[in-house]
């Protein structure tokens, strides 16, 4: 158990340098920063008074290395645009996007895996039918629109819960929805699966034979096998919805970390997107790492290895 | 002789399939007394397993039991609710399945998995259900048996794990085990030890045991008496001494040629075979289903078949005497 | 031996797999569905200039924000106009060929280089795989949407960036399925029988590889294009995507977005569309999954 957390600590701090670079030197796609930041109607000298400024004229080598070294320090450099510390500017943010990436992932575990148990314990069922229907709908419904008409319906038609903002838990709800719904596919049809395998396999018929009854059949002895996938899945999921916050952030004018994604890649605040490419992977590398362990601890075969 | 444990008359399977219905079984009877040991022999997909299921009312939700009598002791179990079977299951009837390294759950250790069935149905503390548990492992031959109830499945070999699964199935001592091939996945240095063992324990704890598998060999080793299968149907039941002696049903003789018998098989003789293939048992079936493979097939082998023999040594078969004197002028 | 009549004797044979296929094709509802839904919609993109009412470009402040036809709206213009009095419906046909080929192509680019990626990793194995896998953790460390966007915002949006971008960045299913799917291959004797009488390694991948994971292949084809489609839509929703005038549904529904309140129209009618046609597309490519690999299937 140890050398594998070891080995996939490993794996996880060499993604993780890599990703490192490639967000770096993502912004240097464009060839040159600097006139890019000074727009198109800057003159010669500005942009070359801009790139002295921010040190584009030396190796993009020795640029990387001093903003990885910066950054393992927490210090991302200053935002172009709001003209404050970048790290700052996303501690601040991040509490809203986590926020609503908890209550996203809670959401749709809470509705998913319930779904899915049913749906495999009733194949074929109207729960069943249901439950694939949301699934497949779930993953074919664009977030941006299934917020818009969640606004339309319940903000504006029924006025129940306000359209957008941060103020209160109900301004969570809505996005809450549209971030979980997407994570929902996902969990309910491994869930449905791994319920549909483990039902079907001798330890459950040995249950049985035991005199075990239907609930504890289910629940002790097939939900806690099948649900050992499902656990990081969902981690897996939570870090891909932070990345995927910064839709439903836009949407629901949420001020978290993913709408500051958006503001800063449309003002071309280059040290803001590069840090917030970082932070997004960082997330989504510790969760899936969380996520490994999380999944060699809940199966004995694996945590004795 | 001892009063009748498990009585079971004209008990029919039908499994529905896309393309009609499966005549998985088709009205057979038994009976098991206490401390007696019955071996259903018969080839795989003859019904030996969902005639054992279907006393433990186990069956798939698909499938369809029907039966005239199925009854364990005093209880009608035909008519017994999910509430009664559940009572007896893993109490008074206990079953071993085949499969020792699948049959235990991945995610319990193997104290929380042996305990499980007497904390069921008995009243007992838990640390009462572990020393009854390390008692057990101790009978089934393994060492250690206190250290094993704190590791998982996957640290045992199959060996072991079907030790396991015999002393889960003891372990409220049950009037009546359903050993279905309990040897048939071990090695085969393994599979007399487990034969030996319980043959060992129905003795010791005077249980009834059905022993289902498809080796002739442990059958005529182990079993009172034997059931031999075929295509759904039982076709010769009678004492096991009798069967192996005078085996009546062409089927039955079919079998005991395919393995060697020592003093009775020629050196350099070559074993016989059964030609041919099981056959399909969907849609309507009449008659003697082995009559596809039989030498001595006759066009009335299509008809009812009578019942001959009497009452403890019995067999199907359009001839009195199964064919036996037809075979003198085949052979 | 009894007589060939008997009902017992006869031959137990099932329908030959060909037959079977297309038996579970035509008996899956998803899969007819989805598909016509894809050969309508892929006929009214290439026929677009014919059906369209109008030039989707062509504005007219006369006619802003007319209704359609059932809200009260003319059959000059059957879903209305948008806030440029340009004529909704030969828009949204305009708008399925930006989505039909950023979606195709998109899913074409990123199916090359995971399918050779993933068939890599699954035949060589060991060092191979290793950075194989690597690299899929890498790609799938950094967030798509963020990621799409700041690399269109910083090339610009032109059509040809959107599809690179998505076409760069998807391809983390085809190689996890592929090279799955080819480990699994990898490993029958057959594979050994072809070294062994000394087949070359393209040979090998090409001949006897390829034909057993191109199923798989096809269903990812499909599950992939979706979601490029999706991913489209989300960048110009986002307005860093495919840049106005362009006809794109993700674009229109941001468009019809500020009209909301009064019209919300705007934004239905094309995110209905947008969502039809990927829940079209995902019906299609389970069909296919469940229909060549029925022994998948719960």
């Amino acid at each position: 158990m140890l050398t594998f957390i070891l080995k996939r600590l490993g794996l996880a701090l060499l993604v993780a340098f890599t990703v490192s670079f490639i967000s770096f030197s993502l912004l240097f796609l464009s060839g040159d920063p600097a006139a890019a930041l000074a727009g198109e109607t800057a003159s010669g000298e500005d942009v070359e008074a801009l790139r002295r400024l921010y040190g584009f004229d030396r190796p993009m080598l020795v640029q990387y290395g001093e903003w990885l070294f910066s950054a393992l320090r927490g210090d991302f450099g200053e935002s172009y645009y709001f003209k404050l510390p970048v790290a700052s500017l996303i501690a601040d943010r991040l509490q809203i996007t986590m926020t609503l990436g908890v209550c996203g992932i809670v959401f749709a575990l809470v509705t998913a895996v319930p779904l899915g148990v049913v749906a495999a314990i009733r194949p074929n069922s109207l729960i069943d039918r249901v439950a694939l229907f949301l699934s497949v709908a779930g993953q074919a419904m664009p977030s941006f629109w299934f917020g818009l008409i969640l606004i339309v319906v319940f903000a504006i038609q029924l006025g129940w819960l306000p359209p957008s903002g941060a103020a209160s838990w109900k301004h969570f709800i809505m996005p809450t929805i549209v971030l979980g719904y997407y994570a929902m596919p996902a969990i309910m049809r491994l869930t449905r699966a791994g319920m549909l395998d483990v039902l079907n396999s001798d330890f459950i018929r040995t249950a049985r034979a035991k005199g075990a009854g239907e609930t504890r059949v289910l629940f002790k002895h097939a939900l806690r096998n099948a649900i050992i996938p499902v656990v990081s899945l969902a981690a897996v999921q939570m870090g891909f919805m932070l990345g995927g916050s910064i839709v439903v952030e836009s949407v629901f004018a949420l001020h978290g970390a993913g709408y500051l994604a958006w503001e800063s890649i449309a003002r071309n605040d280059l040290p803001t997107v590069q840090a917030l490419i970082l932070v997004f992977s960082m997330f989504y590398i510790v969760f899936t790492f969380i996520a490994d362990v999380l999944n060699a601890w809940l199966d004995p075969r694996m945590r004795s290895a | 002789m001892s009063e009748t444990l498990l009585s079971v008359k004209n008990l029919t399977l039908d499994i529905p399939t896309g393309s009609g219905t499966l005549h998985a079984v088709r009205g057979i009877d038994f009976d098991v007394r206490r401390g007696e040991t019955l071996s259903i022999v018969g080839e795989s997909g003859s019904g030996k397993s969902l005639t054992s299921l279907a006393v433990m009312g186990l069956l798939g939700k698909t499938i369809k039991r029907s039966a005239d009598e199925i009854r364990f002791a005093d209880i009608d179990l035909l008519k017994a609710r999910k509430r009664v079977m559940r009572d007896l299951r893993g109490n008074r009837i206990a079953m071993i399945f085949q499969e020792p390294m699948t049959s235990l759950n991945p995610a319990y250790t193997i104290g929380d998995q042996l305990t499980e069935a007497l904390l069921l149905h008995r009243k007992v503390s838990r640390a009462a259900a572990l020393a009854r548990a390390v008692e057990l492992l101790e009978k089934v031959g393994i060492t250690a048996a206190a250290s094993r109830l704190s590791q998982y499945p996957h640290q045992l070999s199959g060996g072991l794990r079907q030790r396991v699964m015999i002393a889960m199935a003891l372990m409220c001592e049950p009037d009546l085990l359903i050993a279905d091939e309990p040897t048939t996945a071990l090695d085969v240095t393994i599979q007399a030890q487990i034969l030996r063992l319980l043959v060992d324990l129905t003795t010791e704890m005077n249980m009834a045991m059905i022993l289902i598998t498809h080796d002739l060999g442990v059958v005529a080793r182990v079993a009172d008496k034997v059931a031999v299968m075929y295509a759904g149907e039982l076709v010769e039941t009678g004492p096991a001494t009798e069967v192996f002696a005078a085996p009546s049903h062409p089927y039955t003789r079919g079998l005991l040629r395919c393995i060697p018998q020592p003093g009775k098989t020629a050196r350099g003789a070559a074993l016989g075979t059964i030609a041919g293939i099981v056959p399909s048992l969907v849609g309507e079936v009449t008659g003697c289903a082995f009559r596809t493979r039989c030498a001595h097939a006759i066009p009335a082998c299509r008809d009812p078949i009578p019942q001959r023999g009497d009452a403890s040594h019995a067999f199907r078969c359009v001839f009195a005497d199964g064919a036996l004197s037809e075979e003198g002028k085949v052979a | 031996m009894t007589d060939a009549a008997d009902p017992l004797a006869r031959e137990i044979r099932g329908p030959s797999p060909q037959q079977m296929l297309k038996s579970r094709a035509l008996s899956h509802k998803g899969l007819i569905f989805g598909m016509s839904v894809v050969v309508l919609l892929v006929l009214v993109a290439l026929l677009a200039p014919v059906l369209a009412p109008h030039d989707p470009y062509e504005q007219s402040l006369m006619t802003r924000m007319v209704p359609p036809v059932f809200m009260g709206g003319t059959w000059e213009h059957p879903l209305g106009t948008d806030h440029l009095g340009r004529d909704y419906l030969s828009r949204l046909i305009y708008g399925a060929r930006v989505s039909l080929m950023i979606g195709a192509i998109a899913a074409l680019i990123s199916g090359v280089i995971g399918t050779a990626m993933g068939v890599a990793a699954g035949y060589f194995g060991g060092k191979v795989d290793a950075f194989v896998m690597f690299l899929i953790n890498v790609r799938l460390a950094m967030p798509v949407v963020l990621v799409a966007l700041a690399v269109v915002a910083i090339l610009g949006g032109s059509l040809t960036v959107v599809i690179c971008v998505l076409g760069l960045l998807l391809w983390d299913r085809f190689a996890v399925v592929m090279r799955a799917s080819t480990l699994q291959i990898s490993r029958r004797d057959y594979i050994a029988a072809a070294q062994v009488i000394g087949a070359s390694t393209p040979r090998i991948l090409l001949t006897e590889i390829m034909p057993n994971v191109v199923n798989n292949l096809i269903v990812i084809v499909t599950l992939e294009m979706a979601h490029a489609i999706l991913l489209e839509a989300a960048l110009s929703f986002l307005g860093l995507g495919v840049q106005p005038p362009t006809p794109s549904w993700g674009l229109m529904v941001s468009e019809g977005k500020n009209m909301m309140l009064f019209e919300p129209w705007l934004v239905l009618i094309p995110g209905v569309v947008l969502f039809v046609l990927v829940l079209a597309i995902n019906l299609m490519g389970d069909g296919l999954r469940d229909v060549t690999a029925p022994e998948g299937r719960s």
